[in-house]
């Protein structure tokens, strides 16, 4: 498996271990948010339940992996650059590939379907899932492939609290990625896709083009779903993209329902609480021994749970998800 | 302006809902589309602006065209901005938005933005009560307050025809004689008008000119004045009685209306 708990030293007091814990926790939890916030913009437009997104997330690494380490594209043609701004040109262009083939899966999987039973459309995407997993396997020998960031396994020290800079590098995309879809959702096309997400028959009443909609939300959603793959598959969450990366979609599932399917605040907010209950679990519950090892895999279902036995349509889901 | 001919609309391949419908708006007119329940009336609607698809609704045969161009094989989006808007039925506003983001949402196959800012301002002083509760969100508003909204977005397209379903269905008499108004002063302001109804007294009371469907046809049409004098009419839509014009027990207004029809 590409995850494994950030090991933490043993001799550390309670607060200190309490506050590493915590940091760790939010950095997987916004690993966990992107993967739900493409989700999340993917299912409110179209009503798609996107069962590909984990093969979005493991092909989006792959592209990163391919771009930085082998071709160097578009590195090669920029001259003498550094490696961080190398990297980070190779997984733009990586999140852009992704985005059109988000595009490329909505025009030609999707939109034929519209309209049709929204069960029909789950089986095509879990159908997508496969085919885009295989191929990303094949794509990497099925081997481990390094993603070439800059960062590797460096740590920032500040007193006792200890974080891996990808983890901070995770974190503020993650806020960047926020404020992006906060900005992007008060624009025009950002409107139709509300108002298209709110009522498909009244958004096309108003002179908006469903088509382009579920077209620019399979987009965004595609390159979130990568965005999240990328930071699974760097330090300290895994050593590069594998044929298991694709499985932290599956890890990601308690937080989207824990938000609320439907809702992009649920994602974050989701997001978060699972990646540190995940951590906290690991780092407290890991040495109890009738829980066994790994019980911290098992507590975002848990949590799940409980919120659902509370509030069934999750923390920020709205009670009653229309179909059109 | 607006010319539907010979109109047949078919649901799921199978069920034949508008037989062969013809009806004409000119530029500058209130015309009303009248007819009970079933009739058809959403459906011309839906036909004329592109909503079809979506129901699993064809247009087997028949044109629609406006202002010289044929638009019946155009999407909605299409549709809209050759200058069609439309106040849906039960008025639909986006509930969970906001009343301003609800208005921006008319105007959103329009990419120029000044004369966006235009028509909300427009539509600001036709509807102050919206401009008082910009920020608010819609689904919070009471039903009239709903139904300004919905004809504010509608009319944030700058629609040179506006078609209203059933505008004044499930309001207060007081709210519906306000919706009229509305409506007269949209069209004076120089917007035509199709007004699909039931209220036939509402809808002939503003109308140059009628339609009456009953499934799937026009059954009689005429300018409103001929129509509400008309005998039948009375009967069928104004539930007035022939002589003397008092008004039939509902009983014998049900009963009559399943004896007599002009279609048999």
């Amino acid at each position: 498996m590409g995850f494994v708990v950030v090991a933490q030293v043993v001799t550390q007091a309670p607060v200190e271990r309490f506050l590493n814990a915590l940091g760790s926790g939010v950095a997987l939890g916004a690993i966990y948010a992107m993967l739900a916030l493409g989700f999340v913009i993917i299912f409110k437009a179209t009503q798609v339940v996107n069962f590909a997104h984990g093969g979005l997330a493991a092909l989006g690494a792959y592209l990163v992996s391919y771009f930085a380490t082998v071709s160097n594209i578009p590195g090669r043609w920029m001259g003498d650059i550094s490696v961080t701004l190398q990297w980070t040109l190779s997984a733009l262009l990586a999140l852009a590939v992704m985005a059109f083939i988000g595009v490329v899966i909505e025009r030609i999987t999707i939109r034929p379907m519209i309209g049709e039973p929204l069960f029909a459309v789950a089986m095509i995407t879990l159908g997508l899932d496969l085919v885009i997993r295989t191929t990303t396997n094949d794509l990497m020998n099925n081997t481990n492939q390094g993603l070439g960031d800059p960062w590797g396994v460096l740590v920032v020290e500040i007193g006792f609290f200890r974080i891996a800079q990808t983890q901070i590098v995770a974190i503020v995309v993650l806020l960047l990625v926020g404020l992006l879809l906060a900005r992007f959702f008060k624009t025009r096309t950002g409107l139709a896709l509300r108002a298209t997400a709110f009522d498909q028959e009244v958004a096309m009443a108003q002179g908006i083009s469903v088509g382009k909609v579920f077209a620019i939300a399979w987009g965004i959603g595609a390159a979130l779903a990568a965005l999240g793959g990328i930071f699974s598959s760097v330090a300290p969450r895994g050593a590069g993209v594998d044929p298991f990366t694709a499985l932290i979609a599956f890890r990601a599932f308690p937080a989207i329902i824990i938000g609320g399917l439907d809702s992009i605040k649920g994602a974050v907010v989701g997001g978060l609480i699972v990646g540190v209950a995940e951590v906290l679990a690991g780092t407290y519950l890991g040495g109890v021994a009738w829980l066994g090892i790994g019980f911290g895999g098992v507590v975002p279902w848990l949590l799940m749970m409980v919120v659902l036995l509370v509030r069934p349509y999750g923390l920020f889901g709205t009670p009653e998800i229309r179909r059109v | 302006m607006l010319q539907v001919a010979n109109l047949e609309v078919v649901y799921r391949d199978v069920i034949l809902v508008l037989r062969g419908l013809s009806l004409e708006v000119r530029e500058g007119q209130i015309v009303a589309l009248l007819g009970a329940n079933g009739a058809g009336k959403t459906t011309v609607l839906r036909a004329i602006t592109g909503l079809l698809d979506i129901h699993e609704g064809d247009i087997a045969k028949g044109t629609v065209t406006y202002n010289g161009t044929e638009i019946h094989r155009k999407d909605a989006s299409q549709i809209v901005k050759a200058g069609i808007a439309q106040v849906m039925e039960g008025r639909r506003v986006f509930a969970e938005m906001t009343v301003e983001d609800n208005l921006r949402t008319g105007a959103i196959s329009n990419k120029d933005s000044a004369k966006v800012k235009d028509a909300y301002n427009r539509v600001l002083e036709m509807f102050p009560l919206l401009a008082s509760r910009r920020k608010d969100t819609a689904g919070y508003l009471s039903g009239g307050e709903q139904q300004m909204l919905a004809i504010g977005r509608a009319m944030m397209a700058n629609p040179s025809l506006l078609i209203f379903d059933e505008p004044s269905l499930g309001l207060a008499p007081m709210l519906v004689a306000q919706i009229r108004d509305t409506i007269v002063d949209i069209n004076k302001a120089g917007t035509s008008v199709l007004l699909i109804e039931q209220n036939a007294k509402m809808a002939l009371s503003i109308a140059e000119y009628g339609y009456i469907m009953e499934t799937g046809k026009v059954v009689m049409d005429g300018d409103s004045k001929k129509l509400l004098a008309d005998e039948d009419v009375k009967e069928f839509y104004l539930g007035l009685h022939s002589e003397g014009g008092e008004r039939k027990s509902f009983r014998d207004v049900k009963h009559y209306k399943r004896r007599k029809r002009w279609l048999s």
